[in-house]
């Protein structure tokens, strides 16, 4: 089963909610739909079950016209932020309830109930309601019941948006798994570019309604193709920087030059955005031509072993993601050391002229 | 050990509450069960007779008549407005102008006094000037809620459904608002039907609005007085003179004071009792299930 949309747009009444969207989905791939919120990735998923109907554009399954078949004759399954379980049934019956519809033999239901129930161990509570379940089982049961159908597309909503840190990671790890082995199209809506990365498969970055980039996790993430797509895919967002490059050296915001190198040389003269990951910025040079910068602390901010922290000059501010508990007062001047290897080079409209060299 | 500060100020402050409690229910209640066990003659002369009255109470036919009326009434009530009342919320616009209207037309009957639905139903019924008796008898169906018993008692029921059916429909309407849209959502993609979705849906997440509706409305319906006072005053005959009304003949009419305050006791631990068996059974249904 592929997936394709066409020239898919939607809009109700004044407003657009998806402006011109082309995707291609391969039978067996997970996809992720990366935007923040109102980005389009709800509005885009309705559109690929069936529940909306796009106002422009074409669906195609298998190379079939589906544009206009409603939801009740497709044959997808969907995983939301709520918990959505049928209240007063039982988890046993939760599961079977997309079989018993499709008309199954009671043994075959039992099977596979167990099945996907063991798969994503809940299996100790197939008799108990929803209800008297943790948020964590509440979610594996209701993955279960989209997975028990064996649908030709499951979209998951930000299914793990409502559950604790922990939780959530070691559903992401499961979610793989049970994707490898499957015919099924996975598409799976984050807001978290962590997530996505996390989740591997393809990336799709949304930006209000329209499609900025599509490719490979890692590929997109490397090699983003614009600004945008830098600043969406990014936590924290990227740093940016004007600066120019003359046939000597690079300027940043007039204050700061560094001599041209290897990676720089074949761009050409001109004024540039440059794009630096906030993981990629460290308190000692990690190279020998690091561009050094005396910055003062604006709020080092510690989130369990890792450290944002957030400075700023004259000119420029800056955001450093560092690994380990890193505590600074405000306005304390340090250094911090910028990779001048691990530029990313933008045009000024926006557009990817370079990313750095993967090292392998 | 604690070395925490024991304060006992904190229950200065539920005093209020407390005396106004006492003086509300616990005090006038206390009376009741005072005059329950004596015969009283006059202000002076008062018997103790113990429990007597509760005996006599007991074995009393007008009070058993009364009270088989009285649970035929209720369950009838509950058995036309709970689905009636449903069903409506169901049909209810669920936004724009003609929510509102719906709401404002629902709410309307609500706000009406109990003898005001009276009078409205006694003309409205009367078979010379009532448009409904008027009507009916056109038609030729034979309708007098003075004369025929079975009639009257018709029109007390179909009075407390005009009346109260609102409340149900009100309670039914805000806990299907609070449905989250992607319930409706889910069950289109699996394809359920509209009855599934009532069914495993709409109808579990009603239950607790439910509860409260069939519990308002069976001690409502259980203490009905003025809508058969107003219409008939109990009659033709005994047919509609429920618990409450033999209770106030009996007390106000007969001055039979303590035989009257037994009843009210009664009558009270039956209220309880029932609702008290309506909450344990409707509030554990599932988990027997």
């Amino acid at each position: 089963m592929s997936l394709v949309l066409e020239h898919v747009s939607r809009r109700v009444d004044r407003t657009l909610y998806i402006d011109d969207a082309n995707l291609t989905f391969e039978p067996g791939s997970f996809n992720v739909l990366l935007g923040r919120t109102l980005a389009g990735k709800t509005s885009l998923m309705r559109l690929m079950a069936g529940l909306d109907r796009p106002t422009a554009g074409r669906i195609l399954m298998n190379g079939a016209d589906v544009t206009g078949v409603p939801v009740r004759q497709r044959n997808v399954s969907m995983v939301y932020q709520q918990f959505i379980n049928y209240p007063n049934m039982t988890v046993f019956e939760n599961i079977a309830s997309p079989l018993r519809l499709s008309g199954e033999s009671n043994a075959v239901i039992d099977r596979k109930v167990r099945e996907t129930a063991e798969m994503l161990r809940i299996d100790p509570f197939l008799s108990r309601l929803p209800l008297e379940l943790s948020g964590g089982q509440q979610q594996r049961t209701a993955m279960a019941r989209a997975l028990v159908k064996e649908a030709d597309i499951i979209l998951f909503d930000e299914p793990l948006v409502n559950l604790d840190y922990k939780l959530r990671e070691e559903l992401r790890q499961e979610m793989r798994e049970l994707f490898k082995a499957r015919r099924t199209i996975a598409i799976y809506a984050t807001t978290e570019p962590n997530e996505a990365l996390a989740l591997g498969g393809t990336t799709t970055v949304l930006h209000e309604g329209r499609i900025v980039q599509s490719g490979p996790t890692a590929e997109v993430y490397h090699r983003p193709n614009s600004v945008l797509a830098a600043e969406l895919f990014s936590e924290p967002p990227i740093n940016l920087l004007e600066g120019r490059i003359t046939d000597s050296e690079v300027t940043f915001d007039e204050t700061v030059h560094f001599p041209l190198n290897q990676d720089l040389q074949g761009i050409g003269a001109g004024q540039y955005r440059f794009g630096v990951r906030p993981s990629h910025l460290g308190l000692v040079p990690s190279n020998d031509d690091d561009l050094e910068l005396s910055v003062l602390v604006e709020l080092a901010e510690i989130s369990g072993s890792e450290t944002f922290l957030h400075v700023r000059n004259d000119h420029f501010s800056l955001v450093l993601h560092l690994s380990g508990v890193h505590e600074y007062d405000v306005d304390e001047p340090i250094r911090v050391y910028v990779p001048t290897h691990k530029l990313f080079v933008f045009a000024q409209d926006g557009r990817l002229i370079q990313a750095p060299q993967r090292q392998r | 050990m604690s070395n925490k500060v024991e304060n006992n100020k904190a229950w200065f402050l539920v005093l209020p509450v407390f005396v106004l409690v006492a003086f509300s229910a616990i005090v006038p209640m206390m009376t009741v069960v005072n005059y329950s066990v004596q015969d009283i003659f006059d202000q002076y002369t008062r018997v103790f007779v113990g429990t007597d009255w509760f005996r006599d109470i007991l074995r009393d036919d007008r009070l058993h008549d009364a009270l088989l009326r009285q649970v035929i009434y209720s369950l009838c009530v509950l058995l036309i407005e709970i689905p009636l009342g449903i069903g409506v919320a169901l049909c209810m616009p669920k936004k724009g102008i003609w929510s509102s209207a719906c709401l404002i037309l629902l709410a309307l009957p609500l706000l009406i006094p109990w003898n005001v639905v009276g009078t409205i139903w006694q003309i409205f019924g009367r078979a010379d000037i009532g448009l409904l008796g008027w009507s009916l008898n056109a038609m030729g169906l034979e309708y007098n809620y003075a004369g025929n018993p079975v009639d009257a008692w018709l029109t007390v029921l179909l009075i407390d459904v005009w009346h109260w059916t609102s409340l149900v429909a009100l309670l039914c309407y805000s806990g299907l608002r609070a449905i989250p849209d992607v319930y409706y959502q889910a069950a289109r993609i699996d394809r359920a039907s509209s009855w599934a979705v009532f069914r495993y849906i709409q109808l579990p997440k009603l239950k607790s609005v439910l509860l409260i509706g069939v519990m308002l409305r069976f001690m409502d319906s259980f203490m009905i007085y003025t809508e058969p006072f107003v219409l008939t005053g109990g009659g033709p005959g005994n047919a509609t003179t429920f618990m409450s009304q033999t209770l106030t003949t009996m007390a106000v009419g007969q001055f039979d004071i303590g035989p009257a305050a037994a009843f009210s006791l009664v009558y009270f631990l039956i209220i309880l009792l029932v609702s008290f068996v309506f909450y344990t059974a409707m509030t554990h249904a599932d988990k027997d299930a």
